[in-house]
């Protein structure tokens, strides 16, 4: 039988509308979960004190691996001992997360046999994130793990485990195939991940359209989102039906009822002007649109993405540690995405190339592109510069040019300039 | 251990996504049509094989245990034939491709009472969250928590669409920021206040000091002799209070009662939907720790939603509407006091500054 704490303030958080994760632990201390019962002691104490109860780290983790385990110690290990140790260790997810039952009671029963039982589903990364192990249990539950198929995912300066959308398996605006490319690259970057090697951390996430539901542009060094470079299909009998009220607008994500005004809600909202409604019939000039999915979004069933469909690679997002917050540059406005995908793949070892070879410890290659430039890390990866790569030209004259770049080069004679200019 | 070192597998990667997949994602994959938000929580994706399937989206507690997994996969087993799924923000959804299933799984997930349906359309859905004093070693605040008492008074706007556009919220419980939540409609951040506590007596023993120097990121600490003891010392002026220096160096933590809090940020978005994606900006650089329920914080988020809501123009974001407003108009609509810590004074301080006659008053 575990010993139940008293948790006044926890037993405050089980109170309102919202599902409660400590009416949840409770119940698991209450079936005789130990760690369930000292994890919630000690968070109690830390909601008392106002300040949190784990020592850090120390090196823990299963051996041929450099990450997917993150160490944990309690500091009040006396009054926990459920949670002396309280290590977590990162399971690589499905691609978007979908499970089969059968596959998950895998993980859940090896969880209960040798964990705490408590799990983040899922971590922010994306990885399921099972939390509170003891040290003696990591390579058995690691072993366990892979004997079923499962894998850790990453941490530490490596690759950290790929992220999607959940894509074409259930949104029709999916223009790549972002399952297969999680997959793919998590399958061919497994070294990369397991064994951390590099300056810092790198995250892939892929998102199918310009909706960014993972937030790849602006959580991931590397972010893949579908796009297409044709036009947008229109069903103009679905537009009339619009126009007419028979469907809500926005898929009903305004309301079931919501009507589409088209001049309000559409043609005045496309960021570009690039949309007419003349005489009942939609048009758009589509070398004008900037794809950003607002018409689409509104009219699901009058608008399609195109067929030429591919993706938008932009580089160098991440959190603010340390130069400040940064979304990624647009390095490529497109590429088509087919497996196996070889042309993505020998983007990608360029870049890391540069990254290994020129990144300070602990510098993003975010930051990187920021202290040697743009242009420098294009170079890199041997593309060419093109306006779309950025939102204006520079405006301050400090232009720089490689001796190479300028006739006679820069060794020059002050003789013969004294020769034309007196001193 | 050496019997589970014998036969080691690695290096596997996660089991093939389509073996997680119902039979009809799999014979329809790549040829949905379109979707209809039936009701809050309630989807219905249409494919151009005339199949049709119901997703039921539910908030949950990202923290939970296998007893509450095992509930969910015994309604998965029960409704949707052993599968269900989980989105980016942490719901769980159910899919179901026999309609007649529909009305009794809703049934189900209302007895269940843990797994409220919503999070779709123009509401809040799920708060995207990190550890906060359940797992990591340097936050300022809980993480769950806040989280929990946040979308219990926001409740109503998560199954609802009466906000003019989606209003997503996230919470790092200190500035690494994993998660990453500097892209948020409203955004939840821990904060601390106070440099790092140096123990000199043991700093030489527990801590490598050339590693401990190199982890701060503004060059804030040198090496320092204090006594008889080789330690460090923090420049107080530099410190930008981000806890690197702990996770190196157990002697110096940070934590403090009075000093740690929330600063609350508004207008990101990471969606290229009408306006570019844009970074979060300062609303309340502090507001102080109140566990359990975060009071202050939790009213400041919903006068900001509910000043958002009456001001805003149908399909505008918080940062949008901010932008057409003005960010004088926003402090003043929401009453929010304007200060010092509002004014940009790190890297690139000055592309935040107004270069122009216009204004508002
Ligand atoms: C100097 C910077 C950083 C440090 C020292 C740091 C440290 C940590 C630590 C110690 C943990 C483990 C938390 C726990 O489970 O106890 C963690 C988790 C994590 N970190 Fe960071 N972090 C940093 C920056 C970032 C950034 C910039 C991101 C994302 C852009 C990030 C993403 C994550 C994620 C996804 C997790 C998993 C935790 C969760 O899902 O809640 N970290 N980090
Ligand atoms: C009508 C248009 C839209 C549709 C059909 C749609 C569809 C979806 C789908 C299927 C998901 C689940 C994805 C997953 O878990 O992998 C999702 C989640 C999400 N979408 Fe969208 N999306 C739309 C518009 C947008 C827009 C405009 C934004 C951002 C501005 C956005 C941001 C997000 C975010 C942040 C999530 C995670 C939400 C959650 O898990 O609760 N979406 N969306
Ligand atoms: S990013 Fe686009 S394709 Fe992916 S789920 Fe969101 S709306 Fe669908
Ligand atoms: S996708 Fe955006 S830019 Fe293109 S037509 Fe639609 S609203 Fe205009
Ligand atoms: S945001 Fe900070 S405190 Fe929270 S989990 Fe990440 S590193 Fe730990
Ligand atoms: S808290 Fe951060 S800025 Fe302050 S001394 Fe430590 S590492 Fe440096």
């Amino acid at each position: 039988m575990a010993k139940m704490h008293d948790t006044p303030m926890l037993d405050e958080l089980t109170k309102g509308p919202w599902p409660s994760f400590v009416t949840d632990i409770k119940k698991a201390a209450e079936a005789g979960n130990e760690a369930c019962a000292d994890l919630l002691g000690q968070l109690e104490l830390s909601y008392k004190d106002k300040e949190g109860h784990w020592k850090h780290g120390g090196i823990v983790g299963v051996l041929g691996y450099g990450g997917g385990v993150i160490g944990r110690y309690s500091d009040v290990p006396d009054l926990f001992p459920g949670v002396e140790h309280f290590h977590t260790l990162r399971v690589n997810q499905p691609a978007s997360k979908f499970y089969k039952t059968e596959r998950l009671r895998e993980v859940m029963e090896i969880w209960n046999n040798r964990g705490s039982g408590m799990l983040n589903m899922h971590g922010s990364t994306g990885d399921m994130v099972l939390l509170g192990a003891f040290t003696e249990e990591l390579e058995p539950i690691f072993a366990e793990l892979t004997q079923k198929g499962w894998d850790l995912g990453g941490s530490g300066s490596a690759l950290r485990t790929p992220a999607c959308c959940v894509g074409k398996a259930r949104c029709e605006f999916a223009c790549i195939d972002t399952q297969d490319i999680c997959y793919s690259l998590t399958q061919e970057y497994q070294d990369e991940m397991h064994r951390p090697a590099w300056p810092y951390k790198f995250k892939f996430k892929i998102d199918g359209c310009p909706n960014c539901c993972v937030a790849s542009l602006a959580r991931s060094d590397c972010a893949i989102i579908g796009t297409w470079r044709d036009d947008i299909r229109i069903d103009q009998e679905a537009v009339a039906a619009y126009v007419g009220g028979e469907i809500a607008a926005h898929g009903g994500a305004n309301g079931a009822d919501a009507k589409l005004d088209i001049k309000a809600d559409v043609i005045d909202l496309c960021p570009t002007g690039c949309m007419f409604y003349e005489d009942g019939k939609l048009t758009i000039n589509n070398a004008e649109c900037t794809r950003c999915m607002h018409c689409i979004n509104v009219m699901p069933r009058a608008l399609r993405p195109g067929l030429d469909t591919g993706a938008s690679i932009l580089v160098g997002a991440k959190a603010p540690i340390l130069e400040g917050a940064q979304m990624g540059s647009l390095i490529i406005p497109f590429i088509k995405m087919e497996e196996p995908y070889d042309e993505f793949k020998e983007f990608v070892e360029k870049m890391w190339d540069w990254w290994d070879e020129n990144g300070k410890n602990r510098e993003r290659i975010g930051e990187l592109i920021q202290r040697l430039g743009l242009s420098a890390f294009i170079e890199a990866v041997e593309l060419k510069p093109i306006p779309q790569m950025v939102k204006e030209p520079r405006s301050n004259p400090y232009i720089f040019y490689k001796e190479d770049e300028v006739p006679g080069g820069f060794e020059r004679d002050i003789a013969d300039y004294r020769k034309k200019h007196a001193r | 251990m050496a019997e589970f070192q014998a036969n080691k597998i690695t290096d596997i990667g996660p089991p093939k996504y389509d073996e997680m997949w119902p039979q009809v994602i799999k014979d329809n994959y790549g040829k949905w049509l379109y979707h209809d938000i039936l009701e809050p929580g309630v989807l219905v994706h249409v494919s151009e094989s005339g199949a049709k399937v119901w997703s039921l989206r539910c908030g949950a507690t990202r923290l939970m245990t296998t007893m509450f997994l095992e509930q969910v996969c015994k309604l998965a087993d029960e409704y949707c034939g052993g599968f269900f799924r989980f989105t980016t923000r942490n719901n769980i959804e159910f899919i179901v491709s026999d309609e007649s299933k529909l009305e009794p799984l809703k049934k189900a997930l209302a007895d269940n009472g843990a797994l409220p349906l919503g999070g779709t359309g123009a509401g809040v859905t799920n708060i995207v969250h990190t550890q906060g004093w359940v797992h990591c070693h340097t936050p300022a605040i809980d993480a769950s928590g806040v989280v929990k008492a946040v979308m219990d008074e926001l409740f109503d706007y998560f199954n609802s669409h009466k906000l003019p556009a989606q209003v997503r919220i996230s919470l790092a419980c200190c500035l690494n920021m994993c998660g990453a939540v500097h892209c948020s409609d409203i955004s939840i951040l821990g904060v601390h206040r106070k440099p790092p506590v140096i123990e000199h007596s043991h700093l030489d023993k527990m801590c490598e000091i050339p590693t401990t120097i190199a982890a701060c990121p503004t060059a804030a600490i040198k090496p320092n002799k204090v006594d008889e003891f080789k330690s460090v010392a923090v420049n107080a002026d530099r410190c930008m209070f981000c806890g690197n220096c702990y996770t190196m160096c157990p002697a110096m933590p940070l934590a403090d009662a009075a000093g740690d809090g929330i600063a609350l940020w508004v207008g990101g978005k990471v969606s290229n939907a009408k306006s570019m994606p844009m970074f979060s900006k300062l609303a309340v650089p502090y507001i102080p720790n109140e566990p359990p329920r975060w009071p202050t914080t939790v009213n400041t988020i919903k006068k900001i939603v509910e000043v958002y809501a009456g001001d805003a123009m149908k399909y505008e974001r918080v940062g949008e509407w901010a932008q057409r407003i003005g960010w004088e108009k926003f402090f003043e609509k929401t009453g929010l006091e304007f200060s010092h810590h509002h004014i940009d004074d790190y890297r690139f301080a000055a592309t935040t500054w107004r270069t122009s006659t216009q204004f508002k008053w």
